[in-house]
């Protein structure tokens, strides 16, 4: 498979690769096509599962030989018991989804550890644009017209971790992430997503 | 062109009656099944298929002489969803149908008369033991996978709980575990219309004249919970056939009235109206989790399979939110389900007519489940 090919896996996907042992059980919340999931089986021996809303990409899991469910991370999680899943993994997903707070913490319950992807909208692009412009930032990472972004949260780094502590999650593992480098110096400031391994 | 040929065989002889759910005991049994493809040489690529209510077992090619293919003909062949190329396929009629498998227009050898309503009523789980049997008589210890849609996901449900060390996997396509209300009355509306007709006679109308009213009235009502709003206007609409003014009279004016009455009359000569009558009650007894007080988790426990769930967005006959209770109970006792909601506008039918999506999901996932079998491992 061309996804074999170190050299072609997203950068997120590599950081989350790192974070999981070998020969875990793995849920993945809004999976896509697959190929997270796929990476897991294949380099990691993996036991993977995902939950995807996409009809199209249904298709695409199966093709690839992931069990995967059709629906929404909300219902998704409640079909299964606690600690089902040694992580369950929310890349770029969180902001989507309308309770986040209570999909971490079903998250939590349902998984022993729990990872998050986030967006960081307070990456300094973004932060410059608002201010000599005076626009909602619109940058490469972040896309999105404020009238068709598929976005309902928008959170920096910094608050993801204010919400952590609030809600006594231990967050093990931070790593920011921009373009394809890991960034140590300032991640609130300079990374364009943020990557958590979580744990309750 | 190879023709494919309906064979028979005959099981429980007096006095090895099969023990039928009710504590009937009902034998001899023959069973009508077809097979396509080859049985490999360790007997692992096996599929048992399952029609649905008004099926049989010719499910794909031809027989000789016919011009239309067997039922799952577009599912079934060699590059297929279920490729004869690689597996071997089995598709047999149900237990008290009437296309060659015991029934109740089979002859009664007590009386050697047919059968008629002194035919047992048969459950799915009897259909099943049966099916058993021919799997057996076919040497084959586990099946790769069962699959059926609508009734025939009955069946495979039932496979699953029943004989969880007989198979890897199981394919549900438009299926429930219980008929609602709504499913109840509408079948009770075409036994009616059945039993209704003077034709036929408290079900002793063989040789005679067979209940054609009722039973193409049957017919009528089915096919209109086969198809959705949409489905029946896009098809039809408010055409007019063949005139080009409303006729003010109680002939023929619309499409589907005429859709209706040729898909009726068809019927009638191809199918047993007691039959109809025993399978639509079979169907509406079916509740599977009805031992375990109503809890479909505990009614799966037994499982062990991997199971694939596909249902229709515009299925009202057997909706979607009753295949995701389903894979809600089979991810609660930890099975390996994956479930797709095809958005589709073809009613329940899209289970025979949605062949492109199915057909993917069908043969790669039959794929994994083929790999995961020869390496040993789930």
């Amino acid at each position: 498979m061309e996804n074999d090919n170190q050299k072609t896996i997203r950068p997120d996907h590599k950081i989350i690769l790192q974070f999981i042992e070998p020969k875990s059980r793995v849920l993945d919340l809004g999976c896509g096509d697959g190929t997270l999931l796929s990476l897991l089986t294949q380099q990691k021996e993996c036991q993977g599962r995902g939950i995807e809303i996409d009809e199209q990409s249904i298709y695409q899991c199966i093709a690839k030989g992931i069990t995967v469910s059709h629906g929404n991370i909300n219902t998704g999680l409640s079909d299964f018991s606690d600690k089902r899943f040694d992580y369950v993994i929310l890349n770029e997903s969180l902001q989507q989804v309308l309770h986040p707070q209570k999909v971490i913490l079903e998250a939590l319950r349902v998984g022993k550890k729990v990872i998050v992807g986030i967006p960081n909208f307070c990456h300094i692009r973004a932060r410059l644009q608002i201010f000599f412009e005076g626009r909602v930032p619109v940058t490469k990472e972040l896309p999105y017209e404020w009238y068709d972004t598929p976005n309902l949260r928008f959170l920096s780094l910094k608050d993801f971790r204010y919400f952590c502590k609030n809600n006594g999650i231990k967050i093990l593992r931070e790593q920011g992430l921009a373009e394809n480098k890991t960034v140590y110096f300032r991640p609130n400031l300079f990374a364009d997503m943020g990557l958590y391994l979580l744990e309750r | 062109m190879e023709y494919v040929e309906t064979k028979f065989v005959t099981f429980c002889q007096p006095p090895n009656e099969l023990v039928l759910k009710s504590g009937f005991k009902l034998g001899p049994i023959t069973i009508a099944y077809e097979t396509y493809g080859q049985l490999n040489k360790d007997k692992s690529n096996a599929i048992l298929v399952f029609h649905a209510l008004t099926g049989d077992a010719h499910a794909a090619g031809f027989h000789k002489d016919v011009k239309k293919p067997g039922w799952w003909d577009d599912m079934i062949g060699p590059g297929k969803a279920f490729d004869t190329n690689k597996y071997f396929i089995i598709s047999s009629n149900v237990l008290g149908g009437c296309k060659g498998t015991t029934g109740p227009s089979s002859i009664n050898p007590k009386t050697e008369k047919p059968y008629g309503l002194s035919f047992p009523m048969v459950t799915i789980e009897d259909m099943v033991a049966a099916q058993k049997l021919l799997v057996e008589y076919l040497g084959i210890k586990k099946l790769l996978c069962v699959a059926g849609g609508s009734m025939g996901g009955l069946q495979a449900i039932i496979w699953a709980v029943n004989y969880p060390d007989l198979m890897n996997s199981c394919i549900l396509v438009a299926t429930n575990t219980r008929h609602t209300a709504q499913q109840i009355a509408l079948h009770e509306v075409a036994r009616q219309a059945i039993m209704s007709d003077p034709d036929w006679q408290n079900g002793d109308y063989y040789g005679k004249s067979i209940p054609v009213r009722g039973l193409s009235l049957s017919r009528m009502i089915g096919h209109i919970t086969y198809m959705s709003e949409q489905s029946m206007e896009e098809k039809f609409g408010r055409k007019l056939i063949g005139k080009e003014k409303l006729g003010y009279d109680f002939s023929h004016d619309f499409e589907v009235e005429n859709y209706l009455k040729y898909r009726a009359g068809n019927f009638v000569q191809r199918f047993d109206a007691n039959s109809y009558l025993y399978l639509s009650k079979t169907l509406d007894y079916f509740d599977l989790a009805a031992d375990y007080n109503g809890d479909l988790t505990k009614a799966f426990a037994s499982a062990k399979c991997s199971f694939l769930v596909i249902s229709f967005t515009s299925d009202w006959l057997y909706p979607s939110y009753q295949s995701k209770q389903m894979v809600k109970a089979l991810k609660a006792n930890d099975l390996d389900v994956s479930d797709i909601e095809i958005n589709s506008s073809y009613g329940h039918d899209a289970f025979l007519v949605e062949v492109e999506g199915q057909s993917k999901l069908i043969s790669h996932y039959l794929a994994r489940i083929e790999k995961q079998n020869t390496h040993g491992k789930r």
